[in-house]
């Protein structure tokens, strides 16, 4: 249940905001992160974003799923 | 370079011992079956499950009064799609759907408020269920009610905090945990000094684990270490999302609308604590002041083991009902019904039933 996804803010009406999630938007509220903006990272939990990431930590995510081929762990 | 499954290997090797490992969310459980990692661990590894699947935790009596109150004819139940089919004492949400109950599926619980706006004539009752991920999400709900004047919202609430029933488990003669993975998205919002009171009090390790395959390998690696180290630390391996303290709005957004109060936990029994209920200042928005729903007494099947399971004692293949009648199409405990559950993990991804 306490799924949380990563998604792009493409637009900002206020405290709501539309992400994109891989191409799916979806209206979520940002009132519990600091200074929503164009472009963030954030991470969403039932309509809600709940953290915002830095460039680095996105880049952290793209290279663990890059590396997380258990085949390659094995190898 | 060694590959984390390696190091583990080689940790394992100089433990010379069995290690139980507890994840205490229902996500990480998820991705640990549905990624094979289990299989990638040395057999003295052991990851076990805890509570840490909200649905799987929520008491029979609670889905009773859900089941009560979708039966009303001026009330609407809006609800996570999780619990839907989560067995009552006779019933369940999606029983009662079928039969004509009125059961609304929403992905946020600012849909349901939107839908209490939209229907005046009804009474709009949000099923509040979660740990400290969701709980934010519904006290903003409650919040916003109250500001925009909604009188026909309200929740029914059973949130639960994960600490306190983490401090149950390790008081447990019978619970045997060498090291916590501790939940990720719990975690964004509480913070990681939450957990500091299990290296300090019971000299336990815990690690806040992404969910990745790669995080919880990661995190497994650093218990260990730390377990051969002597060492009790919180350590945060979920660091792109996980700081110290956690969301402060958040946070506060819980203090404003909640109190803690003593909890049922289904299959564990009361934690002192452990729950989060309505504040009185906002007990009109409370559906068991606004409506008067009331909890009885639950019935659930005796041989049913998933508060065992659930405490991590057992695993569903000590069940005597895991495969055989209780199935995730006809499920009898709630491990089974949950995507996140125990049982449901195992019978998806194992392919094993109990001899």
């Amino acid at each position: 249940m306490c799924l949380a996804v990563p998604a792009v803010i493409v637009e900002l009406h206020g405290t709501t905001a539309t992400i994109s999630v891989e191409g799916a938007l979806r209206e979520v509220d940002v009132s519990l992160i600091e200074d929503p903006r164009l472009g963030d990272f954030v991470l969403v939990h039932a309509g809600f974003a709940i953290h915002k990431w830095d460039k680095s930590e996105v880049e952290e995510l793209a290279a663990i799923r890059a590396a997380t081929d258990l085949r390659e762990v094995l190898a | 370079m060694k590959t984390l499954v390696q190091t583990i290997e080689e940790l394992a090797g100089r433990l010379g011992r069995d290690v139980e490992l507890m994840e205490v969310c229902g996500t990480h459980t998820m991705v640990a079956f549905r990624t094979g990692l289990r299989q990638l661990l040395p057999e003295s590894v052991r990851l076990r499950s805890g509570p840490g699947c909200p649905v799987c935790v929520t008491d029979a009596s609670y889905i009773d009064a859900a089941v009560e109150l979708c039966r009303r004819p001026d009330v609407v139940v809006a609800t996570f799609g999780d619990l839907l089919r989560v067995p009552g004492s006779e019933s369940s949400l999606d029983r009662e759907r079928a039969a004509g109950g009125s059961v609304r599926i929403v992905y946020s619980p600012s849909d349901a408020l939107v839908l209490a706006k939209e229907c005046p004539s009804k009474r709009v009752v949000f099923l509040g269920v979660g740990f400290e991920t969701t709980a934010p999400t519904v006290a903003w709900s409650i919040w916003r009610a109250a500001r925009d004047g909604v009188r026909n919202f309200s929740v029914l609430c059973a949130h639960k905090t994960m600490p306190r029933a983490m401090d149950a488990l390790l008081r447990d003669q019978q619970v045997k945990i060498d090291g916590f993975l501790c939940p990720g998205h719990v975690s964004v919002i509480t913070g990681a000094a939450v957990y500091r009171f299990i290296g300090e009090r019971y000299k336990i390790p815990c690690v806040i684990a992404g969910f990745e395959a790669w995080d919880i390998l990661k995190s497994i690696n650093m218990l260990l270490t730390q377990i051969l180290d002597g060492r009790a630390a919180v350590e945060i391996e979920y660091s792109r999302s996980v700081t110290e303290h956690g969301n402060a709005a958040a946070q506060r957004l819980i203090v404003e609308v909640f109190e803690p109060n003593d909890a049922i936990w289904r299959g564990i029994g009361t934690i002192s604590g452990s729950g989060l209920a309505i504040r009185s200042k906002y007990s009109n928005f409370d559906a068991t002041h606004a409506i008067g729903v009331k909890f009885g007494e639950a019935h659930v099947n005796p041989l049913c083991r998933c508060g065992d399971i659930l405490r991590g004692i057992s695993t569903p293949l000590d069940c005597r009902l895991f495969g055989c009648t209780c199935t995730p199409a006809h499920p009898i405990g709630p491990c089974m019904v949950s995507s996140e559950g125990t049982c449901a993990a195992y019978y998806k991804y194992e392919g094993r039933v109990a001899a």
